[in-house]
């Protein structure tokens, strides 16, 4: 599937109107929309300090925005405002999961069980919130079953299966990175945020992990936000592009859209305001010939 | 020589009851990072509800069976405890998380003097008997086991096995260890981190509960500044043992059990609280992680 060929029929699942978060004196986002589609690839991208991992803190409950909507639409036709969720229930109802920056791992735990916290709420109810599970009535066999099983299916995709045992903490980096991703698909989300997802990963791994959010995208059906730096990852794999600079939005739409948009190229090379005026007088005067 | 392994014994007698009380400091402690220092009140309170309830049973279902009467003690004085400490985390401790750290300690020494205080008023300020419930003794030698000894170290190694079991194999013991270790991205991955905080905090009481009534069957007297001393000991416990680790606590309860049993045997008995306690000040001095616990990683 080439980017960008994908239709913009499809319905909106993750829709973010007007939304603001100040600081102090600090305008981290300013009036900032723009809308997520389901089974898209979206990417958010920006210079250093332009409000991306804000935008996802405002998403994931981190945040209470100043001023804003963020409206989730399930699958059923279901709406959340995410900005009225505490962190735990933006994963719970509204299914929305989320990647950090630095790896966030319970490095003290195995491989396994990271994946199986990711299901805890599934299992504590199959448990009877433990009082059962352990006098070993109810389905709580076969729904521990059904996790690990799910747990093997998410291992196996990210090519961890062999250290399923070991703790988490003692995977190499890559590895840990590809572990975030799976743990973060065993709670079913529906949209999930990658906050750079392949910073510090060499061109393999980098490559290994393009196709692991494509066969996310393709055969899981959940619709991803990346933040990402690089590039080649981008480009590569995204159908729609974010552009954020101060906090507000100044471009957006398909990567190669967004590759030429000469307030792209000036945020991202530093050229003068005027400059830019003068680089969209030239494009126009160009369109208009 | 048979000195020797009856002090031992008794050490050891003692030493499962601070072991019991020390893993609800210990969890409480790994879960949130704060020393619950009204949990030593929770213990003590769970043998004055197992006195009361104790007391209600012999007089008006005299010729109970003792194993029975034991059983429904301990159900009810899990249950009395369970209540307060979750009360306790409720209106004490939950307002204040992400407060700075001294305030949960601070509202902790509050609530551990509103709990030996109430009991004070309420039960008054002498020491209560209980007539002894279980009497039998076996003889090896010289050596003298109660059937009261085998009871606890027997019901200790139980609930040391569940809990074990709990903690490491069931999803709620996975939700406690990673809430232990990243509680936001706990959260984020779905699991509700304040109802785990208040399980844990429940669990906790429960084993404080079994240790009280346990404390007032084998000294067969309870006195509303129980909290202090053998709370305060506990605390060492699982100091000595590595504060957060959960085998940690046991280990230092059994260690701190031998080491008063075995210097109130061969030195003297007046000065038995100041080795316990001159452990406490040497383990954070020289060792502050303890025994087995880990040494503190700082987050990048």
């Amino acid at each position: 599937m080439t980017p960008g060929n994908q239709t913009m029929t499809t319905e909106t699942i993750l829709k973010i109107e007007h939304l603001s978060m100040r600081f102090g004196g600090l305008m981290a986002i300013n009036d900032l929309s723009f809308d997520v589609k389901r089974g898209d690839i979206t990417a958010l991208i920006g210079p250093n300090g332009a409000g991306k991992t804000t935008v996802f803190n405002c998403i994931t409950g981190f945040y209470k925005p100043t001023m804003g909507m963020i409206t989730m639409t399930q699958k059923g036709g279901k709406q959340y405002l995410l900005e009225r969720l505490t962190d735990f229930e933006i994963t719970k109802q509204a299914k929305v999961a989320r990647t950090f920056q630095n790896i966030r791992l319970f490095s003290g735990l195995t491989v396994l069980e990271n994946l199986l916290v990711a299901q805890h709420n599934k299992l504590m109810k199959a448990s009877g919130y433990t009082v059962l599970g352990l006098l070993g009535i109810g389905g709580y066999k076969a729904e521990a079953e059904a996790a690990i099983e799910k747990a093997r299916v998410w291992l196996e995709k990210a090519d961890l299966i062999d250290r399923a045992d070991d703790p988490a903490g003692d995977l190499p980096y890559g590895a840990q990175r590809r572990l975030e991703i799976a743990r973060a698909m065993c709670t079913d989300p529906e949209v999930l945020c990658l906050d750079e997802p392949a910073a510090g990963l060499n061109p393999r791994e980098s490559l290994a992990l393009n196709t692991l959010l494509k066969s996310i995208r393709d055969e899981n059906g959940t619709s991803l936000l990346l933040i990402e730096h690089d590039m080649s990852v981008v480009m590569e794999i995204s159908d729609h592009v974010v552009v954020l600079e101060y906090g507000q939005k100044i471009s957006d739409g398909t990567p190669d859209h967004v590759k030429n948009d000469p307030r792209v190229i000036a945020a991202y090379l530093g050229v003068e305001d005027d400059e830019v005026e003068e680089v969209i007088h030239e494009e126009l005067d160009g369109s208009m010939r | 020589m048979e000195y020797f392994v009856q002090q031992l014994l008794n050490g050891l007698t003692l030493g499962s009851i601070y072991g019991l009380v020390a893993i609800g400091y210990t969890m409480v402690y790994g879960i949130i990072g704060m020393i619950n220092f009204a949990h030593g009140d929770i213990f003590m309170l769970g043998g004055f509800a197992a006195l009361i309830v104790f007391l209600i049973l012999t007089s008006f279902f005299a010729g109970i069976p003792v194993a029975l009467a034991l059983l429904v003690m301990l159900v009810v004085a899990m249950l009395v405890t369970s209540l307060w400490n979750w009360t306790i985390e409720r209106v004490a401790y939950r307002p204040l998380r992400g407060s700075f750290r001294l305030a949960p300690l601070i509202t902790a020494i509050g609530m551990s003097i509103v709990l030996s205080n109430f009991i004070q008023v309420t039960q008054g300020p002498r020491n209560k008997p209980v007539p002894p419930l279980v009497n039998d003794v076996y003889h090896f030698g010289s050596v003298t086991v109660s059937l009261k000894q085998i009871l606890i170290v027997l019901v200790t190694t139980i609930l040391l096995t569940a809990f074990w079991y709990i903690v490491n194999k069931t999803p709620l013991g996975r939700a406690q260890r990673a809430t232990e270790q990243d509680r936001k991205m706990a959260a984020l991955l779905g699991v509700d981190v304040d109802r785990t905080i208040s399980i844990t905090f429940i669990m906790g009481a429960a084993l404080a509960a079994v240790a009280g009534t346990m404390y007032l069957m084998y000294y067969g007297v309870a006195s509303f500044n129980d909290g202090f001393i053998p709370g305060v000991k506990a605390f060492t416990a699982a100091v000595l043992g590595g504060i957060g680790s959960l085998p940690g606590a046991v280990l230092g309860g059994l260690l701190i059990g031998l080491i008063e049993s075995l210097w109130s045997a061969y030195f003297s008995i007046a000065y038995k609280d100041v080795a316990t306690f001159a452990i406490l000040a040497f383990v954070l001095i020289f060792k502050p992680t303890g025994i087995l616990g880990r040494p503190e990683v700082e987050k990048v």
